[in-house]
């Protein structure tokens, strides 16, 4: 009992961790599964929506929304900026269109950093959770409980667009076969430039609420890039519930993990990765892109 | 630097009606000036000769700065080199090739700090260790097609790169190996204990690899690759084990790559999880994309070029060099279709029935 005591707070922060890395790995997910672009500018986006968030929270609840709107619009607009940018290439497969994300990325986070320097922003979020609660004796941070509240709502919430909705059944469709969904009358750059700004929206979103978590600075890009992709990997492409278990899977192994043996948590991420990659090739899977809706089995 | 309209030949070939035509001797001048200008052989051979005077002259006109970015330059292209083979002619683009050269210039830090200080041994350990690694990779790598192609490369050189920065007994961790000797090309000869002598070192081991790699490529081995490239169903009916040719390939590339990545050790005397990153990995790409996809002079002429923008045209606006860079990819992207269009994927869409 003393030991899970122990660990407690690193668990329910692996849980906070793992929540956030399933919103940031989203809108990657969203664009690698459904529009077919390997968005390495996705980083960028993310460290853009915690900049912004930063520099407009100043303690008041309304600086807070504010800046959470900020970095949704922030998003929106590197989104919006990668359509316009992919939309010629689309045609011209997926590498080009991975190599100008890229160039992106390096022209984005170089402007980051000028404009914002080589040092982590602290974010100050609302007084009223700024404070600590107490549970089972532990001191946990207020922000972290409310976050994983309000990521579990937008993790649901995701999922019942994506498997309940029209929209929803327009992007699985768009994924399965793009051809016939242009077919059905909706212009294929239309479906385009919204994956790519709702993917953007997504980045930013994620950047903006998690920043008091992965905190914008010089690292987060690459940092938050990274940690995507192995949520991808671990989840397989397209499957929103692998995506969400492999989320709070890493999560946990960047918190729990480090807290009980800090020599080999590292290993054991990448352990799972190796060997999921090994398990799909001999399986011949990974091979597929699509939107995979838990409880339904997929052709 | 010449765009090259055909990037699928590697040696193109002049255009025959030129020659068939019958000209009137009054205009044979001008035309046979126009062919000459249009010949490959002048395409090919401008920016080369240009190159290789450079080369030979860079030691006795450049400081020691100048000196070495040319020795990186060339390191880093015989990794682009790599990319050639893999994704110009096998139609694989990696997007983790730096994960070999890793392995390679890892495998030459440890030796040099062991007391291997010979160039040659280190070169062809750092290949072979280069080309294990690529041989493992490669059974899952190999599998996969198109975006997920991207995505396990870009995976397995992540994991690589993470793996480097914890094995801290072997590598150092992320603060990389420092203070790696210099080396003896072969035994008996002088330590290469300045920039110059480095250079010469780096340049004839580049020469060599290289041209070993563009006569394979020029033989019947490159003809099958580009062949598996575009007919794969065609060349699996026909008999030919596609797999394996690709396997091969992968496995070649990641020894070319590791000898690239011994060559940077040699000349950095330092050795780092960032040279695995992926940043180097697309730079070589983008090398490959601005030198044509099937042309191994081109990518190290690309090589140079990016090395050159990154640390000494970005000399005027210090700390900016990504920013010229990614503008670099985003030009190149658009303003080259061809150079990016022989490094795509021209892979059936979905491995229903080949893969």
């Amino acid at each position: 009992m003393g030991a899970l005591n122990a660990h407690l707070v690193p668990a329910v922060d692996g849980v906070a961790y793992g929540l956030l890395l399933y919103v940031a790995a989203a809108g990657l997910t969203l664009l690698f599964g459904i529009g077919g672009v390997l968005n390495i500018a996705h980083g960028t986006l993310f460290a853009l929506g915690g900049y912004l968030a930063a520099t407009v929270s100043d303690g008041s609840w309304s600086s807070a929304l504010l800046g959470l709107a900020v970095a949704v619009v922030g998003g929106t607009l590197g989104g919006a900026v990668l359509a316009v940018g992919t939309a010629p290439l689309v045609e011209r497969g997926e590498l080009p269109q991975a190599l100008l994300t890229f160039g992106l990325a390096l022209v984005g986070g170089d402007i980051l950093s000028t404009v914002y320097g080589g040092d982590e922003h602290p974010v100050v979020v609302p007084h009223a959770v700024n404070g600590t609660v107490h549970f089972f004796g532990h001191v946990y941070p207020t922000y972290r409980l409310m976050f994983i509240v309000i990521a579990a709502v937008l993790a649901v919430a995701g999922t019942l667009v994506l498997g309940r909705t029209r929209v929803g059944a327009l992007l699985r469709a768009t994924a399965d076969d793009r051809a016939m969904v242009g077919a059905m009358g909706y212009a294929p750059w239309r479906v385009h430039a919204a994956l790519c700004a709702a993917a953007g929206a997504l980045a930013g979103l994620a950047g903006g609420l998690g920043a008091p978590i992965i905190g914008p600075g010089p690292d987060t890009a690459d940092k938050v890039l990274m940690l995507s992709m192995v949520v991808i990997v671990l989840g397989g492409p397209g499957s929103v519930l692998g995506a969400f278990v492999a989320a709070v899977a890493v999560g946990e192994i960047e918190t729990l993990g480090v807290s009980i043996s800090s020599d080999w948590a590292p290993y054991l991420l990448f352990g799972m990765m190796a060997a999921a990659l090994i398990v799909r090739a001999l399986r011949g899977g990974l091979g597929g892109v699509g939107i995979a809706m838990p409880g339904k089995a997929r052709a | 630097m010449s765009a090259p309209t055909s990037p699928v030949t590697p040696s193109g070939s002049a255009d025959p009606s030129v020659e068939t035509e019958p000209v009137m001797p009054t205009v044979r001048a001008s035309q046979t000036a126009r062919t000459i200008l249009s010949s490959p052989r002048l395409r090919v051979g401008a920016p080369a000769t240009a190159a290789a005077v450079l080369l030979l002259i860079a030691p006795s006109t450049f400081d020691g700065y100048g000196i070495g970015l040319l020795s990186k330059a060339l390191a880093l292209g015989v990794l682009a080199v790599s990319v050639v083979v893999l994704a110009g002619f096998a139609g694989l683009p990696s997007v983790g090739q730096a994960a070999p050269f890793m392995v390679g210039a890892y495998t030459a830090g440890i030796m040099g700090q062991h007391g291997h200080g010979i160039g040659v041994v280190q070169l062809v350990c750092g290949a072979g260790a280069a080309a294990g690694f690529a041989a493992v990779t490669g059974l899952v790598v190999i599998r996969t097609r198109e975006l997920a192609f991207l995505m396990t490369t870009l995976a397995v050189g992540e994991l690589a790169v993470a793996v480097a920065g914890q094995w801290h007994s072997l590598t150092g961790g992320t603060d990389g190996m420092y203070g790696i000797p210099p080396v003896r090309p072969v035994p008996g000869t002088a330590l290469l204990d300045s920039d110059k002598s480095v250079y010469w070192y780096v340049l004839a081991a580049t020469v060599v690899v290289v041209a070993v790699a563009w006569r394979v490529l020029r033989s019947p081995v490159g003809k099958l690759l580009l062949a598996c490239r575009d007919h794969e169903a065609r060349m699996r009916s026909a008999g030919h084990p596609v797999t394996l040719y690709q396997w091969l390939a992968y496995v070649a590339a990641g020894a070319l790559a590791g000898f690239g990545g011994v060559l940077m050790c040699t000349v950095n005397e330092y050795v780092s999880p960032a040279d695995g990153s992926f940043a180097n990995s697309a730079l070589v790409l983008l090398a490959v994309v601005l030198g044509g996809a099937t042309s191994p002079l081109g990518a190290l002429l690309g090589a140079g070029l990016i090395v050159a923008t990154r640390d000494w045209l970005s000399g005027p606006f210090p700390g900016h060099g990504p920013l010229l860079l990614g503008l670099m990819f985003i030009i190149a992207v658009y303003a080259l279709p061809n150079g990016v269009a022989g490094v795509k994927v021209r892979l059936p869409r979905r491995p229903g029935g080949s893969a």
